[in-house]
Formats: C-alpha cells, structure tokens, sequence
C-alpha cells in the first residue's frame, strides 16, 4: 500500500494498462508531455513514448470519433476530455456512435475497449463551464457504462474495471478531490466491480444516497444527524449506468426512507430515476417521501455557488424533514 | 460546361500530389522590429488619434494584465488570462472597425473591449463578479460581455463563437434586404470580427462556421490568433499544412497572413478586409502570427512546456515597443509623458481593484433570474424553498442572507 492522491491512483490505473496491452494508447488535449492540465498522466509519455501517449488537436468530436475507431481495431482506447463541460461536441460520437455501436451492427463491432475520462463538478470556483455533471445526459442512453469514483481507492480500483470491460465507460473524475483527497492505495494491480453500490457505513433511521464528490458532503450530514440522534445508512452508488437497485432497495426497505444528493441540477437529474424506481420497490415499507437534494435548475453560478450547491446543511436538513415527516 | 463538383477543372496528365505546404503563404509584415517602415511595405493610413488610442490601449491592457496576474497571485480573484505578445494583434484589428462591428471574441481579447470604451470599473466589476457585473457574477474572470460595445459576452468552450458570427453576419447583411424584390444591397454597414486561437481552429465549430460563410456569403472577418501554443499543445501538434490561412483558402475565402506583433500590417490587413466584407458580403480570414509571452491563464505553468531560451528569444519581439517606437519616430508621442502616463494608470488600476473588491455580491435573487425569461414554476418554487432554508441558517451563507427578504 501507499499513500496517494486520486490523481496518482489514476495515473497507476493507467500505468498498469499501458504495461499489460502494447497497444493501448491515452491521448486528449495537453495530455502528452505535460501530462494533462490536472497532471492525471504524468510521466506516462516518458515511459510508453509519443506514439501511444499523445497530445490531440483541440476537438473533442475529434477524440471520441478517433477513439472510437481506435477501440473497434481493438486497442485499449483511454480518452481524456479535459473538462466534463466540454464532453458536449464529441455527444453525437458517444452517445450515437460508440453507445450503439455493438447494437447496431449485430455485434460485428464493438468499442467495448473505450474508456472515457473527464473531471466533473463544482466546488473549484469554475463557474458555469467549469463545474458541471452532466451524467443523467449520458445515463439515458442505453450502451454506456458510468462511473463515478469518491476516493484513490475506488479510482484506482474501479478505473481498471472501466478499461476491463467489454463496454465503453464514461469515468467520471471528481476534480474537487483529486489532490484534496488522499488514501491508501494498493501499488499493484485490483478492480471493484462496476455495477455495485457500497454501504459506506449502516444505520437504522434513514438511506443517504449519493456519488463522487458529493460523499464527502451526506457524509458530513450524516455525521450532524448522528449528534442529531438520527441514524443514517450512507451509500456510494459508485456506478450509475448500471446501478445497484437492489442494494439501496435492501437498505430502504430496512430504514424506510431516502434521500438522494447530486450537484447537477434537480430536474431530470439521476436522482429522479432512482426515486421513481425505489418507490415503486419500496413502496410499502416507505415511512416518507423520497427527498432529492440537488443543484438548482440553473446553470452552475460563480459567486453565489454556496448557495446553488448541495451543501451538508441542506443534506441534514433534508434527512432530518425525512425522518420527521 | 456545367461544373456540377463547383471545382476549377484543370487535366493533368502527370500523377503528382499537392504538398500539405504547397500554399507557402507569405505574412504582411510593415514595420520593422525598431519601428521603421520596411522598403516596399506601405504604411496604412493612420492618424495621430487613432494611432494613439491604439497605442494607450496597448499600455494599459500591458497594465491591467500585469496588476490583476499579480492580485490572483495574492488571491484576490480566482483566475486570469493575459494577452501579452498579442496586443498588436488584438487592438490595432478592433481600431479597424467601426464602433458598431460586432466583436465575438475568445477570451484573451480585453483590449478589443477595452479600445471599445469598456471602463477599468467595469473590468473591475467582472473580475471580482460583484453585483455591478453586466455578468452579475456568473461567469469565471475575463469573460467580458457589453451588449452596448458590441461586444458578445465570452463563453469558455472553445470555437462555439465562430458558426455564431456566422449567423452573425447574415443577419447584418440581411438589414440591408429589399422586403418587396428579395434583392440585397450591394453594399452594408456593419461586419462581425471573430477571434479564436490556432487551437480553437481544431474545433468542428471552426470548420462549420467557415463553411457555412463561405457558401452563404456573411461579411465575417475571421481573425485566428496564431500564438503558437494551445495550453501545453505546441502548434506542430495542432494542425498540419501551411497554418490557419490555409484552411481559409481551402474554404473558399480570401485569407490574408500577418505579422501579429505588427500593429501596422494588422491594421492595414484588417481595414482592407473590412472593405471586402462590406462591399461584397462576404467572409475573409486573418490569421496573425504572434507569440503567447505569458503562461495560458493563471492555472498554468509554462515552465513544464517550454524553454526559458524559448521565451526569451520571442520576448525580444515586443509588439507595444516596435509600435511606440514608431510612434516616437512619427513625433506623436513623448518618452517622459508616456513614463509618466504609466505611473497614474498603474495607480487607478490599484484604486479601481480596491473599490471593486469591497463591492458586494449579486443578490440571491440573481442565481434564478436569467435562467429563462422570467423563472419557470418549479425554478420558482426552488428559490422560495432556498430562501426560507438561508433564513433559518443564515450564518452559513453570510453572502446572500443578509438581504434575503
Ligand atoms: C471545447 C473546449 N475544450 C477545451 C477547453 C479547455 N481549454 C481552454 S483554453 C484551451 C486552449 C486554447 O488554445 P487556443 O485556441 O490556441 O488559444 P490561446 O489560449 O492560445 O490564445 C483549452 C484546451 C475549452 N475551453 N473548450
């Protein structure tokens, strides 16, 4: 084990899948040399050489289109968007080309060896194009996979799965805590299964359910409820496409109540999907309505971001109307 | 014959490829690096006004740029962008214009707004998104906007600006159509000029905006800012081929290449370019070849990237001293005065910054307006919800609950 930031994690994950395949290849904007403007592949030009770690064109159309002919020849295909924000110009690639690719084609081809990655959300003073999470626009269509990881560890563990699946993934990366965040880390190679949800820590009173960044905030909220004396069950989904309906049905139907923190704003967001199919599996053991806890139905703002995000106190208040209902 | 593949038929009996490079485009360069009128260069005609508003332009971006890198360092703002090296380019392009020519800029343009006549309290005001932001503090730093200057409020990602100046552009000369015939008229008032670095150029933006002016005919001057560097991306890993300006030519659209720490050659370039666009509607392409002296933005470390010899060798080609040099040489501009000048603009900038920074934040009220017209039900009904949740906890948003009603 060492000590690493999720941003090392990432860059073992990626190390460790350039050693094993001679063919995969990591490339998007300032990638190369510099090792991208997070510094996520750092070293890994050095190390596999210009032709397979590489800076592109600025063209986010450009990378996922590339990558996607990249994967179907079969190499492992690691594309990095350099900002979630600006996934929006390869949204025709991915979400009509490599999440059909398989389908479409009678499963002749196939781009399952693509693995996207791309810093999300707030919490860094961004604004509007800096701080999105734009994961329910993928979630809704059928083909992709998405991940979102809340530590190194989980990056580590749950990237090499991304790039071990015969699906092409989105990963999306928290980068509030790529350097905020550090952890023990295994130096070797491991995966977590995608798919699962985990049970961060059980409770009796009430589910909270969230992903990425927003862990470090129900975590606060349910630390404030436990003084509160209200117990919380806190949940990672870890995986959004596909999610683990059956462990947070498990968990609900135990504590008869929800509820659900995402940065992206409330509307049409993942948390309406995972409402909508709780209740209907929970319906008889529901105790209160599913609270959301969410981002506003505005773009991200800059200087009244305090205000827009899903903060711990709006989490705690949420758990605390839940269990008072 | 009709030509149904729109091509100029020319047979050729020998197999032979054209060369990526083939073009070898030549740069419009005027004035020398010591502010001499180069043999067989023509000087545009300038006057002493005009030169001079480029020239106080040039200063105090050079200025403002210097102060607010540094108030960042001191993190006082967020985040900031410099246009160091690329002046010329910028300014003497938007000296150009007329005042009521669109500008839809990338993000390292302030001195096209700032010879427009945006003030430093304005500057100000964005840069620490306080309330008296035309913005009202939602956007990062350096995205500018004044509907009243002309000047299309940036937005971060890259190339969007580019089909929309465009469309633009159509609209511009549309104002000029015959409602009766359907005729337009053969000549129009206004033009939109649209900035975007050699790494925006890479965009599917770039290439449907160009594409659709050079086929629809909008009077677009599309001004590419070859800096050699996008972020980390040198230029030889951005595009191949003879530049932008091959693209241009490409397109279908006439393309000029200059020098952009020269102000004369952009100002000529951009004069003579405005008077295509205007007398026959259609698009032209600049590109400008200067050197990006600073770090990308303030979240950047070009040391990772490229020599300290490198920058060295390119910051010799100053574009405000070749200019002032000229200037000097013209007798339109005096060493003691200018020195003095730097003095006072460095001291209202520090005066402005200190005034801005105690400013308050936008009300709470401006984080739903805008959104739509007028806040849908649901936005609506969020907001009230917020309110009521920073009334009961208004230690924690000391910004907004104060004045949350
Ligand atoms: C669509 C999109 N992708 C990526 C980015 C991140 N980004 C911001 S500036 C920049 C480089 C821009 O380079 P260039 O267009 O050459 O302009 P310069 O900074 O050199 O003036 C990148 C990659 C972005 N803003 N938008």
């Amino acid at each position: 084990m060492a000590k690493m930031n999720m941003l090392h994690a990432i860059n073992s994950a990626l190390d460790i899948t350039m050693a094993e395949h001679p063919q995969a290849c990591i490339f998007g904007e300032d990638v190369g040399y510099f090792g991208g403007v997070f510094r996520a592949t750092s070293g890994l030009q050095e190390k596999y050489g210009k032709h397979r770690v590489f800076n592109t064109p600025l063209t986010e159309q450009g990378i996922l289109g590339f990558a996607n002919g990249l994967a179907a020849f079969g190499a492992p295909a690691l594309a990095e968007i350099q900002f979630a924000d600006y996934i929006f110009p390869a949204f025709d690639q991915i979400v009509n080309e490599s999440a059909k690719f398989r389908y479409r084609s009678g499963n002749e081809f196939n781009v399952g060896n693509l693995t996207i990655r791309t810093p999300y959300g707030g919490g860094i003073a961004g604004g509007l194009y800096h701080s999105q999470s734009p994961e329910a626009y993928f979630a809704h269509t059928p083909g992709l996979k998405l991940v979102v990881p809340r530590n190194p560890y989980q990056a580590k563990g749950l990237l090499r799965a991304c790039i071990k699946d015969d699906n092409p993934v989105i990963f999306f990366e928290p980068k509030r805590l790529y350097r905020a965040s550090t952890g023990e880390v295994p130096e070797g190679d491991y995966t977590i299964e995608i798919g699962k949800a985990e049970v961060v820590k059980e409770g009796k009173d009430v589910t909270v359910l969230a992903w990425g960044a927003q862990m470090e905030i129900i975590e606060q909220a349910a630390a404030k409820a436990e003084e509160a004396g209200i117990s919380c069950e806190v949940i990672d989904l870890r995986s959004i496409l596909p999610w683990d309906v059956e462990t947070i049905a498990k968990s609900v139907t135990k504590t008869g109540r929800l509820v659900i923190s995402h940065e992206a704003p409330i509307t049409n967001g993942f948390g309406a999907e995972i409402a909508a199919t709780i209740q209907k599996e929970c319906f008889l053991h529901l105790e209160s309505p599913i609270e959301r806890v969410c981002g506003l139905d505005t773009p991200y703002p800059l200087a009244l971001e305090k205000e827009y995000v899903p903060d711990a106190l709006k989490v705690f208040a949420a758990i605390k109307k839940s269990v008072e209902f | 014959m009709t030509n149904p593949n729109n091509i100029s038929l020319n047979i050729s009996h020998a197999l032979e490829f054209i060369d990526g490079h083939a073009l070898n485009i030549p740069t419009l360069k005027i004035l020398s690096e010591d502010g001499e009128i180069l043999d067989g260069a023509t000087a545009p005609e300038l006057d002493k006004d005009t030169a001079l508003r480029i020239y106080s332009t040039m200063r105090f971006i050079r200025l403002l740029d210097e102060r607010m890198q540094a108030a960042q360092r001191q993190g006082r703002i967020s985040f900031y962008m410099q246009c160091l090296g690329e002046e010329a380019a910028i300014t003497a392009s938007a000296a150009a214009l007329k005042q009521e020519d669109m500008i839809m800029a990338q993000y390292r343009e302030q001195a096209a707004l700032h010879y427009r006549g945006f003030s430093l309290e304005q500057f100000m005001n964005q840069l620490f998104s306080n309330e008296k932001d035309l913005g009202k503090g939602r956007q990062m730093p350096v995205h500018y906007g004044s509907n009243e200057l002309h000047y299309l409020t940036i937005s971060s990602p890259l190339g969007t600006q580019i089909p929309q100046a465009t469309g633009y552009a159509y609209g511009q000369k549309l104002k000029h159509i015959d409602a009766q015939s359907g005729e337009l008229s053969s000549e129009i008032d206004n033009v939109t000029i649209c900035y975007f670095g050699e790494g925006a150029a890479s965009e599917g933006d770039f290439h449907a905006g160009l594409n659709m002016a050079a086929v629809h005919k909008a009077p677009v001057l599309f001004f590419a800012r070859n800096n050699g560097y996008a972020i980390s991306t040198p230029a030889d890993e951005q595009f191949k081929g003879d530049g932008i300006a091959s693209r241009g030519v490409g397109y279908g659209i006439k393309t000029i290449r200059v020098d952009g720490a020269d102000t004369l050659a952009v100002y000529a370039a951009t004069q003579k370019a405005r008077e295509i666009a205007v007398t026959t509607g259609e698009p032209v392409l600049i590109e400008s070849i200067a050197y990006r002296l600073g770090a990308h933005s303030t979240s950047d470390d070009p040391s990772g990237y490229r020599t300290k010899d490198e920058e060295a060798e390119f910051k010799s080609n100053c574009p405000v001293a070749r200019f002032k040099a000229w200037l000097l040489k013209q007798g339109w501009l005096n060493e003691e005065e200018d020195e003095a000048q730097k003095d006072k603009i460095r001291e209202e900038i520090l005066a402005a910054l200190k005034v801005a920074e105690k400013v308050q934040k936008p009300a709470l009220e401006e984080l739903v307006s805008d959104v739509y017209d007028t806040p849908i039900p649901a936005l609506q009904k969020q907001y009230e919800e917020l309110k009521e949740h920073i009334k009961q906890h208004p230690d924690a948003y000391p910004i907004t609950a104060g004045r949350v009603k």
